[in-house]
């Protein structure tokens, strides 16, 4: 107590306070806090960059590039649409009002109007997508309170033509599948933002597809579903050089201007985001391989008399020859006895290693998002080997069957298909020699032979003169954790023209029912090969390649010509 | 009717001896709260589901029992000042202790009692009069050596931060804290004291962050804005950014129709990005106005209670609003903290109401007291 007067004495007033003269530091203080508030403040609001100067982001739609095939066809694009609102704050008599719109948009639910006109609020949307000769209407009708906004809609004037590839996007115009997530992930909607509204400065996104091709795969693989009475189908042309997709069509598809139904399971994209067991290419890559590494020639032979006995497992033939067969017969026949056994010549980890190199192992990805990963066996036990050695316990997405089976056929080269234009010089860039050029040649041989000799016949039968080669693959389905006999996806891979390689094509049928016309069979060779035929049929003229009859052709074709000149 | 200064009745001393810039001042930040909170309160009111003017209208409504409380209050004698005070401690701290028990649980805490048409947050009120009564008991036992004043306002002050640290009320607490820090610093407090309390301060700090994760995060986030969510001050940055000098006009703004606390703790942000950094600057300069105003007379008053009464209440005002808007222009992390007569809510501004009448009535010529030998005289005219 004592110190506390001499501090009073001190600072010479009479309170009996020691720390008063503290109040000036308080004072300061308190000052030096105001001082900074306010120099913090007016540094935000003065220095702000201007960048940072949305505080929310208005929800317009997003102008988004337009996207055209490889020839230059508009594929998608953005048109600008007039939606009409209101504000009823404005309206001064509702029943004019009312009287005025559906004179104009009959359409318009005089009720709904009322109930919307006399809300107490300043924004209500009346109809959204105005036709111009309405907007205009209205417009000349002068009502007070009621304008229109410009939106823009994305349009795919195609129609469900590629809509897979394509994919479709929100009511807010962002990308949700297909090339137009892609655009969305690659930042060209950015760019495309950027450009004014009014001119078109962002360039169109060219896609690899041929809305030709598209248009011809999509309408034999549509009447073969209907044919063959077969749930679903899909089908890939692809340029065997660039592994450009020139079609991709998956069945039952959809319309992206109405994407409600995308959502279906049925309606999924079957190319990419499915996998399935391709019997037809995965024994085309067991004799690439075989020849490639020297394991076999096509002058090797196989015995197929007795069924393969693995462990408990016996391994058949479906057309059993009951003989020693030459490697092109193990090949014309699909003798899984003999594919087997050339796997296990070549070994089990020289298989494994060989389905890596091409590709098998990986999921494929190309711009469109959805893409399955393979479902491989969980064990490379012997059996795993023997039985992926001809398709089976062994899926891949038919996309990556398509590249794979390019490669085999040009030369060698495995490069990743890709949905946009590409110029073959850049291929070069990253082609990747998985077999030699002469095992190529062999392969083109042994597809070739296949499709005039062998299960492929009906393609060439479909397109002469078009060289087609091809292998086909029928693979029991899996049904409830079984191999079922009733339930087949066939499918057909090949190229054309053989002697010197352009395109591929993959033709595939899910769950084709026999016919009396197929004489009760329902395996490839009847109803995917001939499709796959008349693909060729079709688009081979339209890609530019002319066909060569050779002596039987000829004759087949003058057999036909005279049976046109009966009728 | 014209007041004579001859006259000594109770309309007329009052008339010539209250501090009528102060008053003005305050008046006019209540006001600007008022029009403030029709800038900022419509869309919060509208994104929760009530009628837009929801809070503008309970705003206005409290506003009028506001400025009674502080006209009121302003009539107090010194002594009456004292013992309002006390009672008002003593029937808050009893409410707070009731609240704990009886009020409706709101974000995991019990501040409040359901009043009906309002919820009465009692701490508010108890923090104008636990100042009021503190600076009396020192006092007392400055004057009088014999009373152990100074400890029984360390009492006060314990039981306070006990119950706000009950409910639990942390920023309260380290509010009262503070205003507790300066009031014992200008009593006398030997530095080496202070330093030892500054230290304690800094160790309770480091405790929250230690203890609490809602402390902890919110720290973190300010210093590494990556860290985590700190939506709420970057929409308040953004919005000084997008007002500019002289803001977007009335009701153009944009922050306010995502910022969940708009109408409160960050309608600063709101005041900023609609009336710009003028009108900012001009709130700022009125809050400094009446904050510094009162430290000056708790300088220039002559007996201790005066002194650290008036110095109090203005401290309760001034970090108060300092940190309110300090962490709407994001120099410290995110605290709840309302901004006295601008901010929403009924109980704050009743309770800053009574701050300022209490002021006007401890600063009132008239109605000051003059030490003598032998006690308190009251000091008829200045």
């Amino acid at each position: 107590m004592m110190v506390r007067i001499d501090q009073t004495a001190k600072s010479g007033v009479a309170s009996g306070l020691g720390g008063r003269n503290r109040l000036r530091l308080v004072i300061v203080g308190f000052a030096m806090c105001f001082a900074l508030i306010t120099g913090r403040a007016a540094q935000l609001s003065l220095l702000a960059p201007e960048v940072k100067k949305i505080v929310r982001d208005d929800h317009y739609r997003i102008p988004r590039p337009d996207i055209v095939d490889r020839n230059g066809y508009l594929l998608a694009t953005d048109i600008k649409i007039a939606s009409l609102y209101a504000n009823p704050r404005k309206i001064i008599d509702v029943e004019e009002a009312i009287e005025l719109l559906t004179a104009v948009a009959p359409k318009l639910d005089s009720k709904v109007l009322y109930k919307k006109l006399t809300k107490d609020r300043a924004f209500v949307w009346l109809k959204r997508e105005v036709s111009p000769a309405q907007q205009l209407a209205i417009h000349n009708q002068g009502i007070p309170g009621v304008g229109f906004r410009n939106e823009t809609v994305r349009v795919y004037p195609m129609g469900r033509l590629a809509a897979h590839a394509l994919g479709y996007v929100d009511v807010d115009s962002r990308g949700l599948s297909g090339i137009e997530k892609y655009l969305d992930d690659q930042g060209a909607l950015y760019t495309a933002s950027l450009a004014k509204p009014e001119d078109r400065a962002a360039l169109p996104a060219q896609l690899s597809l041929d809305i030709r091709v598209q248009h011809a795969l999509t309408s034999e693989i549509k009447k073969a579903i209907h044919v063959f009475r077969a749930k679903a189908g899909a089908g890939v042309v692809l340029d065997i050089n660039t592994a450009e997709v020139l079609a991709m069509v998956s069945l039952p598809d959809f319309n992206p201007n109405d994407p409600r139904q995308a959502q279906d399971l049925i309606r999924m994209n079957r190319v990419t985001s499915g996998v399935y067991e391709l019997g037809s290419v995965i024994k085309a890559v067991t004799f690439a391989m075989a020849l490639d590494t020297g394991a076999t020639t096509l002058e090797g032979r196989y015995d197929a008399r007795q069924p393969l006995v693995i462990g408990r497992a016996r391994i058949n033939d479906f057309h059993a020859q009951k003989r020693i067969l030459t490697v092109p017969e193990v090949f014309l026949h699909s003798s899984n006895i003999g594919t087997a056994r050339m796997a296990l010549d070549v070994g089990l980890e020289g298989h494994q290693a060989f389905l890596r190199k091409v590709g098998l192992f990986e999921r494929l990805l190309t711009e469109i998002p959805e893409a399955a990963a393979p479902l491989l066996p969980k064990r490379w036990s012997k059996l795993a080997t023997v039985t992926a050695a001809f398709g089976h316990g062994f899926a891949v997405q038919p996309l990556q069957g398509a590249a794979v089976t390019a490669s085999l056929l040009n030369g060698g080269r495995l490069i990743r298909p890709t949905f946009l234009k590409r110029e073959r010089e850049t291929v070069d860039g990253f082609a990747k020699q998985v077999i030699k050029p002469e095992t190529s040649e062999k392969m083109r041989y042994l597809f070739r032979l296949n499709a005039q000799r062998g299960t492929a016949r009906k393609a060439a039968g479909e397109a002469l003169g078009y060289r087609v080669g091809g292998k086909t693959g029928t693979a029991e389905k899996v049904i409830n954790g079984r191999y079922s006999r009733n339930h087949r996806l066939t499918s057909f891979i090949g190229g054309f023209p053989m002697d010197d390689p352009k395109y591929v094509v993959l033709v595939m049928l899910d769950e084709p029912q026999p016919l009396k016309e197929t004489h009760g069979y329902a395996t490839s060779g009847w109803n995917a090969v001939p499709t796959a035929g008349r693909v060729i049929a079709r688009i081979a003229p339209i890609l530019g390649v002319e066909p060569r009859y050779d002596e039987e052709e000829r004759a087949r074709l003058t057999k036909l010509r005279s049976k046109d000149q009966g009728y | 009717m014209l007041i004579r200064r001859t006259d000594r009745g109770l309309l007329a001393s009052w008339w010539f001896t209250v501090d009528w810039l102060l008053l003005t001042a305050v008046l006019l930040l209540m006001a600007a709260g008022v029009m403030f909170s029709l800038a900022a309160s419509p869309p919060v009111a509208a994104r929760i589901g009530l009628d837009n003017f929801h809070f503008f209208v309970r705003q206005l409504f409290f506003a009028g029992p506001a400025v009674m409380v502080l006209l009121a209050a302003s009539f107090l004698t010194p002594t009456l000042v004292r013992r309002i005070s006390l009672g008002a401690f003593v029937a808050g701290i009893g409410l707070m202790a009731l609240a704990l028990f009886v009020g409706p649980e709101i974000k995991g805490a019990y501040r409040w009692i359901d009043l009906g048409p309002f919820n009465l947050q009692p701490s508010e009120i108890v923090k104008p009069s636990f100042v009021v009564a503190a600076a009396w008991l020192m006092a007392e036992g400055i004057r009088r050596p014999d009373m152990p004043g100074r400890w029984l306002a360390w009492g006060l002050f314990g039981l306070f931060v006990a119950m706000l640290t009950l409910q639990p009320d942390f920023g309260q607490a380290a509010l009262m804290s503070m205003v507790w820090a300066v009031m014992l610093l200008v009593h006398g407090l030997s530095w080496i004291i202070v330093f030892g309390l500054a230290v304690l301060a800094a160790a309770g700090a480091v405790a929250a962050y230690q203890f609490f994760p809602h402390v902890a995060s919110r720290v973190n986030r300010f210093i590494d804005p990556e860290k985590g969510d700190t939506f709420q001050v970057d929409t308040a940055v953004r919005a000084f950014e997008n007002g500019g000098l002289f803001g977007t006009g009335p009701g153009a703004g944009s922050a306010k129709t995502i910022l969940p606390d708009a109408h409160a703790d960050f309608i600063f942000a709101v005041v900023g990005e609609e009336f710009g950094l003028a009108a900012c600057a001009v709130l700022i300069g009125l809050i400094a106005f009446v904050v510094l105003r009162v430290l000056r007379h708790a300088q220039r008053a002559e007996d201790p209670f005066h002194v650290l009464a008036l110095c109090g209440l203005a401290t309760i005002i001034g970090l108060q609003a300092v940190i309110n808007m300090a962490v709407n222009v994001s120099l410290v992390p995110a605290k709840g903290m309302t901004l006295p007569f601008i901010s929403y809510g009924g109980s704050s501004m009743i309770s800053m109401a009574f701050a300022i009448g209490l002021v006007l009535a401890l600063n009132r010529r008239a109605a000051r007291a003059v030490p003598t030998a032998g006690g308190w005289r009251p000091l008829v005219a200045a």
